[in-house]
């Protein structure tokens, strides 16, 4: 990838935004457990961070992913996971869909207030009873003259109390239950009559980012609110999960290699038998260890990026980016946590809400497990 | 509404800045060259003025080749086109070569506002403003927490230790405006894009009219003669209190002068 001065310019804004407008009450969010979308969402919308890569013609910057890439690591630099999150939700997880196979009428209504971070939404895809296995999810669309009237419950919606619409994916066609063919990705505005939020999910980590349980009881919306062609929601759905794991992968990474120049900083100051802890040859290999680790994750995501900025299909790529950052993290947030002793273990200091946060890397936006899932299939073992 | 925006590359802030061995010139190699802060808030009241009021926003700078950067900067917060003045002659040049250099490049162009950062991060005289005013003729309205145009009258709130004053002055009119003033904007990726259209002419010492000789290392009205690296910190007094500290605080401050 090659950064020209626009990159850099752009990473200036994002940076200093990160900096003054988000760092700053990080611990205030954490502790309040949600972040102030609406408030936060516009000056982000103000700088282009949402929707770089859609059409101009519909409040998109017409980028190529190279600026995705610089903005997911700058977005790396928040001071925990659950805001750079919501943030990608709203930039790369629920509007990609909508921004590929929209209509105008739908990209204008809901598109374009979204990437003004006038309006916040929501990905609906997991359900009480089916996370992993989308094949397996039950919320269905009913065909009723003009509009979807549709029922059942969706689980783990990250911005989903703060939601004014979600990207749904429902069931619109019986004929094959527990298939995958029949779904569509619907957009729902949340001030529809019948939709309610069932609940806040308390969570280990991610304090800041609100996740909510969704129930939707009869909730009317025109057929018109279809993404794209009905039937095509779970093909759809797949193709917008490479975005989401891609971009998640960029930022865990970034936040990797934080993690250990921070260690290695408060390594350098904590004395311990006389001299500062960093001089335990022990600690000096397994940090270089780590750092060998994120060398090799990041040269690899940058390897993927290239390759979809070159139009190819990556969803190799993404799985793996996915499956091996989400590791990583796990491994670094647990050696920052050891080498940090008592500290390492108390609230007070950033390592143990790192920790936290990073258990996620490895279970959202689809678990390890259903990585290799996706990687058996590839090397033609397994059934599909 | 035209209007002119002095804007200087300065030094990152943040770094550590050398000065060269060979003519006691700022070293900008060592250190990256930003958008002088309080320039960024001109450039965002200027591009505030015209979305309010409709109008056009020039930015000028003096500086070497780099400075285009900065230039592209302040283009990419949305003002229009760029006046870069740019000669090997300008090298070393004082407060009064660039109040000349400057004064030349934004006559004749019919601005009606002239605005200016009130002091630069680096050489922090804060005089450059007041001396292009005078130069050029005009009104000068300095340290503006508050601007206001209204038809030709531009009054501004100048900052006091006290509070402020209310002054004002027909335009044509210089006005420097200190950090109170607004929140800049963070360059957009739209405008980041956009900035690469706009035009930028450079400009340089011939161009302006200006004799080689009354600008430059040679021609300022200051010199340094000799220079020397900060000394490290030396370790302070330590006092311990024996009931007579305070006895000995004041000993102390007063053999420092401090009282």
């Amino acid at each position: 990838m090659q950064f020209t001065e626009e990159h850099e310019h752009f990473r200036e804004s994002m940076r200093r935004l990160v900096d003054e407008e988000i760092n700053p009450f990080v611990d205030e969010w954490e502790e309040a457990g949600i972040f102030p979308a609406h408030e936060l969402f516009p000056k982000l919308g103000e700088v282009g961070a949402f929707g770089l890569e859609y059409d101009p013609e519909f409040g998109g910057g017409g980028a190529d992913h190279s600026f995705t890439y610089v903005m997911a690591q700058e977005l790396g630099r928040i001071k925990c996971a659950g805001v750079p999150m919501a943030i990608a939700v709203q930039a790369s997880m629920a509007t990609p869909a909508l921004a590929r196979f929209g209509s105008d009428e739908l990209k204008k209504t809901y598109l374009e207030p979204t990437l003004r971070g006038e309006m916040v939404c929501s990905i609906a895809v997991s359900e009480p009873d089916a996370g992993s296995d989308v094949a397996g999810i039950r919320t269905r669309a009913v065909r009723d003259g003009d509009d979807w009237v549709i029922n059942g419950r969706k689980m783990w919606i990250t911005n989903g109390t703060q939601a004014d619409w979600l990207c749904l994916l429902a069931r619109t066609d019986d004929s094959q239950p527990g298939d995958y063919h029949g779904m569509s990705l619907i957009v729902v505005p949340t001030t529809t009559p019948g939709f309610s939020v069932g609940r806040k999910i308390e969570k280990m980590g991610n304090h800041s980012s609100d996740t909510a349980e969704i129930v939707l009881d009869d909730v009317r919306v025109p057929i018109s609110n279809t993404v794209g062609e009905a039937g095509r929601g779970f093909q759809q759905q797949m193709a917008q999960f490479q975005d989401e794991r891609l971009v998640g992968a960029y930022i865990a990474a970034v936040g990797a290699r934080k993690a250990l120049d921070r260690t290695k900083d408060y390594l350098q100051q904590r004395i311990a038998f006389g001299k500062p802890l960093l001089a335990n040859q022990y600690l000096q290999y397994k940090l270089a260890e780590l750092y060998a680790d994120v060398d090799t994750v990041e040269g690899f995501l940058q390897y993927a990026a290239d390759k979809y900025l070159a139009g190819n299909d990556v969803t190799r790529e993404a799985t793996v980016a996915k499956l091996k950052t989400g590791r990583l993290t796990r491994e670094v947030a647990d050696a920052c946590v050891q080498f940090h002793g008592g500290m390492g273990y108390a609230e007070e200091m950033w390592v143990a809400r790192y920790f936290r946060d990073a258990r996620l890397a490895s279970i959202g936006g689809g678990a390890d497990e259903v990585m290799l899932r996706v990687i058996t299939m590839m090397e033609g073992m397994g059934k599909k | 509404m035209k209007i002119a925006v002095c804007v200087k590359q300065v030094p990152d802030t943040w770094a550590e800045k050398r000065l060269k061995p060979e003519d006691s010139t700022l070293d900008r190699e060592s250190a990256e060259g930003v958008l002088n802060e309080l320039d960024e808030y001109a450039v965002e009241e200027a591009l505030r003025l015209i979305e309010a009021q409709g109008g056009e926003v020039v930015v000028v700078s003096m500086g070497p080749e780099r400075a285009g950067e900065t230039i592209r900067k302040a283009l990419s917060m949305g003002a229009d086109a760029g006046i870069h003045i740019v000669d090997d002659a300008l090298h070393g040049s004082d407060a009064i070569a660039t109040s000349a250099a400057l004064a030349k490049a934004l006559e004749g162009r019919g601005f009606d506002l002239i605005l200016f950062g009130s002091e630069s991060t680096d050489a922090r005289m804060s005089v450059v403003p007041a001396m292009v005013a005078e130069r050029l003729g005009l009104p000068q309205l300095t340290f503006a927490q508050k601007v206001e145009v209204d038809g030709s009258t531009v009054r501004i709130e100048r900052q006091a230790e006290y509070g402020y004053d209310s002054i004002e002055a027909s335009a044509p009119v210089v006005v420097s405006v200190v950090e109170k003033i607004n929140e800049p904007r963070y360059p957009s990726f739209k405008g980041i894009m956009a900035a690469k259209k706009k035009p930028v002419d450079t400009l340089t010492v011939a161009d302006l009219g200006l004799e080689p000789v009354t600008v430059g290392l040679a021609a300022a009205w200051s010199a340094v003669d000799e220079f020397a690296a900060r000394p490290p910190k030396a370790a302070g007094t330590v006092i311990a209190d024996d009931g007579a500290g305070g006895v000995k605080i004041a000993d102390y401050l007063s053999q420092q002068k401090f009282i």
